[in-house]
């Protein structure tokens, strides 16, 4: 289901990999899962809070929290323009 | 432990494209699922990498779910008649050449009830974008089959399956000689995003097909009753072929035969402002 990556580099010690702050609008969501399904890292997971609307929004997994690599694909799928992530510098966070 | 509290999700109110939606009106009315938020997000980030200033965009939508678009973006936008909404951007075209006009409307409007407008837009190649969103069924006004309705598919008016053939609209496109001729999902939302680009440089009428979910509508009488079904169908059946021989592209969604997507069409084509100055010229109107 989600789109997970089969191969690996040979110099993958050497790469830098970006991390990604995952930003919610928790009244917009309405709960497709578009995000949730479509993470290739599979970082986000249904909520516990609900919204007014009663959804409830996405949030990170446990133990998930440095495993954004930013790639957006959350927030391009979003049809409600309710996530969206900031790419950061890793070493300034992990 | 501190930065475990740093890395969490952040809880915000705005998005960074809020400038070019129409925020006070979210979250919009489309159903858990659509793809239409998701063709919205693309048409904006699409204009955010033109460098057309944002004053010469037009966006021109008519009757039905997809209709409601231009209602959702901080630009000139027009919400015409059922079917309309062709004809509207090219009377508007023809009079201000200088805008970039888009038109981004359903599938039941644009080639069911507005079919000979489309036609005769795509033969006459006026400078439009048309971005057509195919959710296969007329979704707001209760389900029932239209001309884009996969033969045997289920919907209001046709419980026992679909009698007819649907529209293969690539083929009809490129057939009518269109300069531009794209078909993608909203799961392709990059290449989405890279084509509706590419169709606002493009000369001349500009054509994408839009696959798109539509949970209540059609998925409720097909048993794709959430939006991930649609999404998992898509990564299952989508094949990306940019040279695909476009007799064979019509959709059927039975298993096993796949859904092609591409950039079907890209060439060079003189518009029809072109030809207008030409005459003008033969007929000495203009100097």
């Amino acid at each position: 289901m989600s789109l997970k990556l089969v191969r690996e580099p040979i110099n993958k010690h050497l790469q830098k990999v970006p991390l990604g702050i995952i930003h919610v609008i928790p009244e917009r969501c309405k709960e497709c899962g578009f995000c949730i399904d479509l993470c290739p890292k599979d970082v986000l997971t249904v909520g516990e809070e609900r919204n007014i609307k009663g959804y409830r929004w996405p949030k990170i997994a446990d133990g998930k929290a440095t495993e954004c690599i930013a790639c957006k694909m959350c927030e391009w799928i979003c049809p409600e323009f309710a996530i969206f992530v900031v790419e950061v510098d890793r070493r300034e966070h992990v | 432990m501190s930065q475990k509290q740093i890395l969490k999700e952040k809880i915000v109110e705005e998005s960074p494209r809020d400038d070019l939606i129409r925020r006070e009106r979210f979250p919009h009315i489309w159903c858990p699922g659509c793809g239409l938020g998701t063709v919205l997000k693309c048409y904006v980030e699409a204009i955010a990498a033109s460098n057309i200033p944002i004053d010469k965009h037009v966006i021109v939508s008519g009757i039905g779910c997809t209709g409601r678009i231009a209602g959702y973006v901080r630009l000139d936008s027009y919400h015409v008649t059922h079917g309309r909404p062709i004809a509207f951007a090219e009377g508007m075209k023809i009079v201000r050449p200088d805008l970039e006009v888009t038109v981004i409307s359903g599938d039941g409007d644009l080639v069911t009830i507005g079919g000979n407008h489309f036609i005769h837009a795509v033969r006459r190649n006026v400078d439009i974008n048309v971005f057509l969103v195919n959710n296969f069924i007329y979704g707001m006004t209760g389900n029932q089959m239209g001309s884009t309705t996969p033969l045997g598919a289920k919907s209001s008016t046709s419980p026992y399956g679909c009698p007819e053939f649907p529209f293969n609209l690539p083929l009809l496109a490129a057939a009518l000689g269109a300069p531009f001729v794209a078909r993608w999902t909203t799961l392709h939302v990059r290449q989405l995003a890279d084509a509706m680009k590419r169709a606002l440089q493009v000369k001349g009428f500009a054509f994408i097909e839009i696959i798109s979910p539509c949970p209540v509508g059609f998925g409720s009488y097909n048993d794709l009753r959430e939006g991930r079904d649609f999404i998992k169908l898509f990564l299952e059946n989508c094949i990306v072929d940019h040279s695909a021989d476009l007799n064979k592209v019509g959709i059927t969604l039975r298993p096993g035969e796949p859904i092609i997507l591409g950039n079907f069409v890209d060439r060079e084509v003189p518009t029809y402002h072109e030809l207008e100055l030409e005459v003008f010229r033969k007929a000495g109107w203009l100097k």
